[in-house]
């Protein structure tokens, strides 16, 4: 069986740290480098925060991560049954937020500390958010 | 990796005339972000010019973090003020802020020694 793990839990704040310990522990599992990791974690920050503070307005709802081992990587989902969004080309577009306190950088940061990214969203459904990262190719000799 | 994870972001200020100094430690994330705007907003309101923020003890910053960052920029230098960064030369917390372009309004600095006089 491949190795994985399965996380819910509501879309609070004190959850973002949560799940990104999480998943830098389990990426430390697979044997990532810290540099890797540290940028493991900010890309699950930024989805997990996304959720927190866009998916459900007003109200509370589901944060679901899962992680799971690929051939040479990883690969990282987040998912909500939130509001979605309208208009994902547009929001994964440097320097979109819809809060002026945000600086539109988290997508950007999911897409650059990943090797694939890809975000599947339904108004009124929810959104998932997909990343792998591989793992560097150790030295030779090594 | 996981020492102190989850833990409160730390602040601590000190004021001379109208610089503060501000050092953070911990993770400057979604949760840590309310506690450290009201504290910077509070030396912004209270006359502040110069804002020094040492952020070479916080482990990790996000894109949370940096809209606090540039959000105080935005309301100092309306009032004519800067803020300075302070930040270890190399780790996650310097390669988010050159990512992010911050360094175009907020000078990084290595440390207080290279903060320009008042």
């Amino acid at each position: 069986m491949t190795q994985y793990f399965e996380l819910a839990c509501p879309n609070r704040p004190e959850n973002v740290g949560l799940c990104r310990v999480a998943v830098a522990t389990f990426a430390a599992n697979l044997g990532f480098t810290l540099p890797e990791i540290e940028e493991i974690k900010v890309a699950v920050s930024e989805a997990v925060s996304n959720v927190v503070v866009h998916a459900y307005p007003g109200t509370e709802g589901l944060i679901a991560l899962r992680c799971e081992e690929s051939e040479g990587g990883i690969v990282i989902s987040v998912r909500d049954d939130g509001i979605g969004i309208e208009d994902v080309a547009l929001a994964r577009q440097a320097s979109y937020s819809t809060d002026p306190e945000r600086m539109g950088l988290g997508f950007v940061f999911m897409e650059s500390f990943s090797d694939e990214f890809t975000v599947e969203s339904q108004p009124g459904k929810g959104t998932r958010i997909e990343m792998r990262k591989r793992r560097e190719a150790p030295a030779e000799g090594a | 990796m996981l020492e102190g994870a989850g833990k409160p972001v730390q602040i601590a200020i000190r004021r001379l005339g109208r610089t503060a100094n501000v050092r953070l430690a911990g993770e400057f994330d979604l949760k840590a972000a309310p506690q450290v705007r009201e504290q910077l907003d509070g030396l912004i309101d209270s006359g502040s010019q110069r804002i020094v923020i040492d952020l070479r003890q916080v482990r990790f910053l996000d894109s949370s973090g940096l809209g606090v960052l540039l959000g105080r920029y935005r309301r100092i230098s309306e009032r004519g003020g800067s803020i300075y960064l302070l930040t270890a030369a190399e780790g996650s917390v310097r390669t988010v802020l050159e990512m992010s372009g911050v360094r175009q309004v907020m000078p990084l600095l290595a440390s207080e020694s290279e903060v320009p006089r008042a």
